[in-house]
């Protein structure tokens, strides 16, 4: 008995050196936030605030990936609004930084600059509670969790399916989008929150912060990994397997889609959210444009390329396209949405499993 | 009253898991008391004018193998989709045992009832193993937190064993559900119904694709289910239907046509000029 279920479980975690790689990468990550930290900057070693910045920005978005996987690549459920619920966490966790910045903003007023602008005298009721971390933390997860518990129950319960429910999830983003760009949301319109100064009195962009953002960041990117390990390997991952599959035959098994979907939607708006909190203080802005469509169309992309229905996959497309991202834009700014387009359809006809699935060893298809 | 053979009711546990214990007269859960457990009155059900049902009256008795055949557009899928709540009746009503009415249940509550349905074309999860399949299938709790938190016992291992054994897919219960053959893939999707528990079983055209020899297991395979369950069964492989059928009913253009033994249904005139041919 334990021999088989340490041999399922070394075949459940995939090939040895895809495992080394793993561990080499999150020996790394843990290790890049001492280097911005202790080492002198002239160093090789020193990893500069850019890079630590940067690296910390594609693991916000590998979480996103991942989850972004746990419903399309598992569930089959292709959203291209995923970007709206990351942009809500971020948000959230603006909201608290643009309290936090205090009497420090160009009006030296209590209320964050925008709303001096617009000559408001007090705080809209939203805003209540927002000088509070803890409160803004529950916001970035719970908005974005509420608004997929009700679209989801909508959506499902109504069967909504394929390329009508990817539309809805669009034009959903989208929505939001203008709503967002109207200053009178109270969300700073187009400009969206920035200058931040401090977060917890500790400098925004004090090497310390940074480092402490970024080992967060890296924590709920394995927190998530396990999570999601642990969640796709019960019983009910396999049930969100069947609903991609088979959905009619699971019906006529007894089973109830519409709570299987509705959870794992839920929990995957909800782990996006965070990643949003994540991101924005690393990053020091967030405005509307985090929700345009195309945004979104990228995280399916990143997941396609990555290898969707695998854990491992997204994290990888999130890095390796970001990663190129970050170098084409600077080395061929015009090109980049070109070269993003051959990369989407060269993965979608010649490795439909993606990266990952160039990795794997053909040995486990025996 | 009640004849000895029909007076033991069904005990199931009721969708939702609650086996509340109440009168006679509430009996919860399935009541065959009546010896019959499917009733179909007076069904039509009409898709943009055309008449798929067509005041559909049936019934099927506990334990009963029926048959049903018919030519294509008769009604035959319409029927079984009614019945297990997929399609939703114009008119008329449709039991299952004395009480349970299935117009007020939705497709996941009627198989948790003891429904369970296979499909023409062969349906199974194909990116799971044999035995995966029959896990998922496994009566028992269906709720998200029951599947978090799902452990097989030793009983349902047994269970899925015996089910192997009996769909001759012991050696295959590794493979992916996808790389089977289309015959085996019928028999696993007959093997995910039987892992239900069902009062009741639909098959539609279960030996569509299926080599003579095949065919042939499956007939000894239903045979040997009668009595523990009901089945109703499409077909038109009539040397299959010769071969188990007690019961025949003929539909055409969404009614019953004729009823009866295979050969007293053959031997009618108007059978043979809308179905069976000159």
């Amino acid at each position: 008995m334990q021999t088989s279920l340490s041999l399922r479980l070394a075949t459940r975690l995939g090939p040895q050196p895809l495992k080394l790689a793993g561990a080499a990468a999150l020996a790394v990550l843990l290790a890049m936030p001492a280097l911005h930290l202790w080492t002198d900057p002239a160093s090789s070693l020193h990893v500069s605030a850019y890079t630590l910045t940067l690296v910390g920005k594609i693991l916000c978005y590998a979480i996103v990936a991942l989850a972004m996987d746990l419903v399309w690549g598992y569930t089959g459920l292709l959203s291209l609004g995923h970007g709206l619920f990351f942009a809500l966490g971020g948000y959230g966790m603006g909201m608290y930084l643009m309290r936090a910045i205090g009497h420090d903003g160009n009006y030296q007023s209590d209320l964050p600059d925008f709303m001096v602008f617009l000559d408001w005298k007090s705080l809209p009721w939203f805003w209540q509670g927002s000088e509070h971390l803890a409160w803004a933390l529950c916001l970035a997860v719970g908005v974005p969790g509420l608004l997929a518990l009700v679209f989801g129950w909508l959506a499902f319960r109504s069967r909504i399916k394929g390329v009508y429910f990817s539309i809805m999830t669009q034009a959903l983003t989208y929505a939001a989008m203008l709503l967002f760009f109207r200053n009178e949301t109270g969300f700073g319109g187009n400009n969206g929150f920035t200058d931040f100064k401090r977060i917890l009195g500790y400098g925004i962009a004090a090497p310390g912060t940074r480092a402490t953002l970024f080992l967060l960041t890296v924590l709920l990117l394995v927190a998530a990994l396990a999570a999601g390990f642990w969640l796709v390997h019960s019983k009910f991952g396999r049930i969100l397997t069947a609903i991609r599959d088979a959905e009619s035959r699971l019906m006529f098994c007894g089973y109830n889609p519409l709570y299987y979907k509705l959870f794992i939607w839920v929990a995957s708006a909800m782990l996006c959210g965070l990643a949003g909190a994540l991101y924005v203080p690393q990053v020091g802005i967030i405005n509307p444009g985090e929700m345009s469509p195309a945004n979104s169309i990228e995280i399916a992309i990143w997941v396609a390329v990555g290898g969707r229905g695998s854990l491992i996959g997204p994290v990888l497309g999130a890095g390796f396209i970001n990663a190129a991202k970050s170098w084409f834009t600077v080395a061929f700014p015009e090109y980049w949405l070109f070269f993003l387009g051959a990369l989407f359809i060269a993965t979608t006809l010649f490795l439909p499993r993606g990266l990952l699935g160039l990795l794997r060893s053909h040995k486990e298809n025996a | 009253m009640m004849s000895a053979t029909t007076s033991q009711p069904v005990q199931r546990e009721s969708w939702d898991g609650d086996v509340p214990a109440s009168g006679r007269l509430l009996q919860p859960g399935l009541d065959v008391t009546h010896g019959q457990i499917l009733y179909l009155d007076d069904i039509s059900v009409s898709f943009d004018g055309f008449r798929a049902l067509n005041r559909l009256s049936l019934s099927i008795a506990v334990g009963e193998l029926r048959c049903i055949i018919g030519p294509n557009g008769a009604g035959k899928t319409t029927m079984m989709d009614v019945i297990t709540g997929k399609t939703r009746a114009d008119s008329g009503s449709a039991f299952f045992g004395q009480t349970i009415n299935l117009a007020q249940h939705s497709e996941a509550e009627i198989a948790q009832l003891g429904i369970g349905r296979k499909f023409q074309k062969p349906t199974v999860f194909e990116a799971m193993t044999v035995q995966e399949n029959l896990e998922l299938a496994l009566a028992g709790p269906r709720s998200v937190w029951a599947s978090l938190r799902a452990r097989l016992t030793g009983q349902q291992r047994d269970r899925i064993e015996e089910l192997l054994t009996l769909i001759r897919l012991g050696e295959q219960r590794a493979r992916l559900a996808g790389l089977l053959s289309h015959g085996q893939k019928q028999w696993l999707e007959i093997g995910m119904l039987l892992a239900q528990e069902p009062q009741l079983l639909l098959l539609d055209e279960p030996v569509a694709g299926m080599t003579d020899a095949e065919t042939e297991k499956t007939a000894e395979l239903l045979l040997t289910l009668q009595g523990q369950h009901s089945l109703m069964v499409v077909e038109h492989d009539m040397d299959f239907i010769a071969s188990i059928a007690g019961k025949v009913t003929v539909l055409a253009e969404g009614a019953v046509l004729a009823e009866g033994t295979l050969a007293q249904v053959q031997a009618d005139e108007r059978v043979i000029e809308v179905y069976l041919g000159r």
